[in-house]
């Protein structure tokens, strides 16, 4: 049995949740004051996931040096510098629109990287 | 001279909302003065994601929310000028504007919506002494340099506020390659959202410094090392003393309205606020002049930018089809017990639509308390809430049906709620 | 072979002015600067006061150079194109026990030749000044006190130098100076320049230049002074430069308009060990405020917009010190220029040019030019005038700062002056770029952006707040991720 602290992101009460694991299952969440609370502790403590966002070189456009990107959904928290890192050696090309693919399967994540502007 | 009926003065996301608030109330002469060289403002810089939420029912990154925008607008022909800062704005509504291709040029407006937004405090305004080296940015000016130039400003990261600005960089910052050693806090709680704290900081371990400041900066060149110490009850502790070294600081503490061009129009600013003070319609002091998003106070959701901002735009149609004459009969809209400020701070009951939104901040921590209103001195609505900060802009809706049937000289908002001790 | 006739080291008010003086004449000058601009030493960060002259001793060098360099001032800042007013000074009197000291610096005043003084009343002060403290009972009120931008007036100086002939060598640090035949080798950080003679105006650095050369050891001793910038929306709460009588308590600060319109207020005064110490401290910031507030009321302290720290060069013996060194003919010591060095400036220029005019009985050239064309400052000219740059240049419809409302074509012009800007410090000095309420938070990734582009493609981690290791952009994005 391990039991991890954790700071419900819910609203600004901010409640600290007490959660007991055993075996990689959650057994119980205390400290919450509410049913999100309860959800959060589940989904943050068994799969943490983030949607990461960042910036790539662009070429190709005299206003912009760099396009904004994210990938299209949250990826495992663990990953987050395998993504940026992998994102490191990617440049885009103009023009380019909000969905556009820039990065398909970022870190073997299976999500993909995409535009999050319209450039051109 | 040219003439407009409806001028925006700024393209950001208050300015685009209000802009389209107009455009559906059915006005089509609108021009959008913008000093970029594009639409959305801030928002381009704000590539992280959590906007739009209460608008679109999904997580937008700032690019994408002003995509959103900036794309109806030119679905609809809407006119804007980029590159353009207006330099001054008379009382009669003749707006002067300078961009490369026109020169200076003047516009007679009919109805104008101001939308200029806020600005970072800078160092100079917090006082802080020391030397004066490169590598002391506002956080803003940070995110520029990172997300516009893909450019870092500094390798080695302290940030003094913690603000969402300040979490967001904290967590930029990291992923671009930088170590951030600690966000400082002067309050005894981040202003920030809870969701900010934990994944812009807690995420990558990086410690908040809450009752602490910065007292003092060392490096004749570039930044070396600042002073940290602790803050009690407002006073700095000398003993507590300590030297963090790296070699930038970031500064997340306030924004300020951006409120120069309505001040050389005459345009009344609240103390409180620092933006202008606006009666139910959104509209100043001056006829056919209204106020949305930051310029008119500081929000922390986009969102509800541009909810106002949108409804401010609506007001300027109305405005446009039938200008008041004569007087109304407006009454101050009071902030009370634990109120700051509260937008509007006066209201005509005649020209309010069913509801109202009346957005306000508290002055500290409440729990478990209520958000009292009151017609004179007769309560008219009460309503729960589990807890309240100073970083979070409330927002209740006063209907009509509560308002009528009172003689209303004032409405009073205030707080029934104990402080949060801890 | 000596290269040179003449070398000034130190590019501040003093060396400057002296240099423009002696561009008059057919000499070889050059001037070395150890900092990448003009003007980065005690000239950078005082008040910008130039003084009616009743502050000094009668008699003294200080007196007569002060009183001198004011009158001289309404023709150079014609002929050199910078603002400069008259808007006059008092010195204000906080209690009746102090009227014979007031007194006493009007009778110094008039025999110092200072002219229009007069003692004036509570009633008449209230009149000049409606937010004069409560219990002020009398004041000196001296109309010949003006403020000038000690920037603009360095770079005039400079400048119309420049075009007259003078070089000068920025980042030339002086490392030592050796008596050759002749003359002098200087060596800096940038080689070794021959010259037949030194003018040493390395103002808190002068001690350090005279001691390479003479037996006499001399002394400056850094006396700093912290300052309080506020915003322009409070730059009409004084009209005048406002001192306070010092007391038994000690000296007070003053309050004044800055001629941009700002309202500067200070300095603190203290003497330090380290010459680069232009740190601001918490105590002097308080000092600062709480002084300013006994004599003008109501002060908006919540609109400061930025403290700093200046370092006068006080010498032990309180006086200017202007003169041929006795062991070291050929070398002249401009040391101790305190205040009131920056009202003395061209009358120093006029005094150090004399000496060499008079010693090898030197002609003015014919093609000599006094007058110099200032930069296009948008906020200085009309309309019409606007519309008519735009035009030429559609740059100067470019607004980069808008605090100040600067635009891109006054930076780039900035850059390519005769004394160009090189950092972002030379563009704000020069155009307000950053000089405002936002100090810069707004234009700064713009000014340096054009900063590289305008220097032969300079990177922008190559740009500098102000020379050497100030840089801004430690690197690119990710660069550091392993």
């Amino acid at each position: 049995m391990k039991t991890k602290e954790l700071t419900c992101i819910g609203c600004p009460m901010g409640c600290v949740l007490t959660v007991q694991i055993n075996q990689g299952k959650v057994q119980s969440v205390h400290g919450n004051s509410c049913l999100n609370g309860d959800r959060y502790a589940r989904q943050e403590v068994c799969a943490p996931a983030r949607i990461l966002t960042t910036t790539v070189p662009l070429a190709g456009d005299d206003n912009h040096l760099m396009l904004s990107v994210k990938t299209r959904n949250p990826i495992p928290k663990n990953k987050i510098f395998a993504c940026i890192q992998e994102l490191k050696k990617v440049q885009v090309k103009a023009p380019v629109h909000v969905g556009d693919l820039v990065l398909k399967n970022v870190a073997n994540t299976g999500v993909d990287v995409v535009s999050t502007q319209n450039i051109g | 001279m040219r003439k407009v009926r409806l001028v925006i003065i700024g393209g950001g996301p208050a300015g685009l909302a209000a802009v389209l608030g107009a455009k559906h109330a059915g006005e089509d002469d609108i021009l959008i003065l913008e000093r970029d060289k594009q639409l959305g403002g801030i928002l381009n810089q704000c590539i992280h994601n959590g906007f739009g939420l209460h608008t679109f029912h999904e997580e937008l990154t700032g690019p994408e929310y002003a995509a959103r925008f900036s794309c109806e607008i030119k679905n609809q022909n809407i006119l804007y000028s980029l590159n353009t800062m207006v330099t001054n704005i008379s009382k009669d509504k003749i707006i002067t504007a300078v961009n490369p291709s026109e020169g200076l040029f003047q516009i007679q407006a009919q109805a104008i919506i101001l939308a200029m937004g806020c600005t970072e405090r800078p160092r100079g305004a917090l006082n802080i002494p020391g030397t004066r080296p490169a590598g002391i940015y506002t956080a803003g000016t940070a995110q520029k340099f990172v997300n516009v130039y893909g450019l870092m400003p500094g390798k080695e990261v302290v940030i003094l506020g913690s603000g969402d600005i300040g979490l967001i960089m904290a967590r930029r910052m990291t992923l671009e390659g930088a170590k951030v050693k600690m966000v400082v806090e002067k309050m005894p709680y981040s202003s920030g959202l809870k969701r900010n704290i934990v994944q812009c900081l807690e995420d990558f371990e990086i410690p908040l410094k809450l009752s602490h400041t910065v007292v003092d900066i060392e490096g004749n060149r570039r930044l070396e090392a600042v002073w940290i110490a602790q803050v009690k009850e407002g006073r700095i502790l000398p003993e507590t003393r300590e030297r963090i070294s790296c070699d930038t600081l970031l500064l997340s503490c306030g924004l300020i309205p951006e409120n120069e061009l309505s001040a050389m129009m005459g345009i009344e600013l609240s103390d409180q606020t620092k933006g202008p003070k606006v009666n139910e319609s959104l509209e100043t002091n001056i006829p056919g002049v209204f106020a949305c998003g930051n310029v008119l106070h500081v929000h922390d959701l986009v969102d509800f930018v541009s909810q106002e901002a949108s409804m401010a735009g609506r007001k300027a149609v109305e405005y446009l089809r039938e200008p008041k004459s004569g007087q109304k009969h407006e009454v101050p809209v009071e902030a009370g017990n634990g109120v700051r400020y509260t937008v509007p701070s006066r209201m005509c009951l005649e020209a309010m639509e069913s509801s109202l939104p009346v957005r306000f901040r508290v002055d500290q921590i409440y729990k478990d308390g209520f958000f009292c209103v009151y017609g004179n001195d007769q309560r008219i609505m009460r309503r729960p809430f589990r807890i309240a900060t100073p970083g979070e802009m409330v927002q209740i809706l006063l209907t009509k049906k509560q308002l009528e049937g009172i003689d209303l000289q004032r409405i009073r908002i205030e707080l029934e709620a104990k402080i949060n001790e801890n | 072979m000596l290269n040179h006739d003449i070398v000034i080291i130190g590019a501040g008010v003093s060396g400057s002015a002296i240099a423009r003086e002696l561009s008059r004449y057919d000499l070889d000058i050059v001037v070395l600067e150890k900092q990448e601009d003009i003007c980065s030493g005690t000239s950078k960060a005082n008040s910008g006061i130039i003084h009616a002259g009743y502050d000094a001793p009668e008699g003294s060098l200080m007196a007569s150079l002060n009183v001198e360099g004011n009158a001289m001032m309404d023709s150079w800042s014609e002929e050199l194109d910078i603002p400069f007013q008259r808007i006059g000074s008092l010195v204000v009197c906080l209690e009746e026990e102090g009227m014979p000291f007031l007194e006493k610096l009007y009778q110094r005043g008039i025999k110092n030749g200072v002219p229009h003084l007069e003692i004036i009343d509570r009633q008449r002060l209230k009149q000049l000044e409606p937010h004069i403290a409560q219990d002020a009972v009398g004041a000196l009120y001296a109309p010949s006190a003006g403020i000038v931008c000690p920037f603009e007036l360095n770079l005039a100086m400079a400048e119309n130098a420049v075009q007259n002939g003078v070089r000068f060598l920025f980042d030339a640090e002086v490392l030592s100076i050796d008596k050759i035949d002749q003359g002098f080798c200087v060596l800096t950080s940038k080689g070794k320049v021959l010259t037949k003679h030194v003018i040493n105006a390395a103002g808190v650095h002068a001690d350090t230049i005279h001691n390479m050369v003479s037996m006499q050891k001399m002394e400056i001793i850094p006396r700093k002074g912290e300052y309080v910038l506020l915003d322009k929306k409070a730059g009409k709460h004084v009209r005048h430069t406002i001192f306070q009588l010092p007391t038994k308590m000690g000296k007070g600060v003053l309050v004044t308009p800055t001629i941009h319109g700002n309202l500067l207020v200070g300095p603190t005064s203290e003497d330090v060990q380290d010459k680069e110490a232009l740190n601001t401290t918490e105590k002097g910031l308080r000092d600062v405020i709480e002084k300013a507030k006994k004599t003008v009321q109501d002060l908006p302290m919540h609109m400061i917009i930025t403290s700093f720290a200046g370092l006068r060069a006080h010498h032990p013996a309180h006086e200017f010190i202007i003169e041929e060194v006795k062991d070291v003919p050929g070398f002249i010591d401009v040391a101790g220029i305190e205040s009131p060095g920056l009202s003395s400036c061209p009358a120093i220029g006029k005094k150090v040019a004399k000496w060499f005019q008079e010693k090898y009985d030197l002609v003015q050239k014919s093609d000599f030019q006094p007058r110099r064309k200032g930069l296009n400052h948008l906020y200085a000219i009309n309309s019409h005038q606007k519309n008519a740059l735009i035009q030429k240049d559609p740059r100067y419809g470019n607004i980069v700062c808008r605090c100040e409302m600067i635009s891109e074509g006054e930076i780039v012009e900035a850059i390519h002056r005769p004394i160009p800007a090189r950092s972002l410090d030379g563009v704000k000095r020069r155009v307000r770029a950053g000089m405002g309420r936002c100090q810069g938070g707004f234009c700064l990734p713009k000014v340096v952006e054009i900063l590289a582009r305008e220097q032969d493609g300079k990177t922008a981690k190559e740009i500098t707040k102000s020379g050497k290791n100030s840089y801004f952009i430690a690197g690119n994005n990710k660069e550091d991720l392993l």
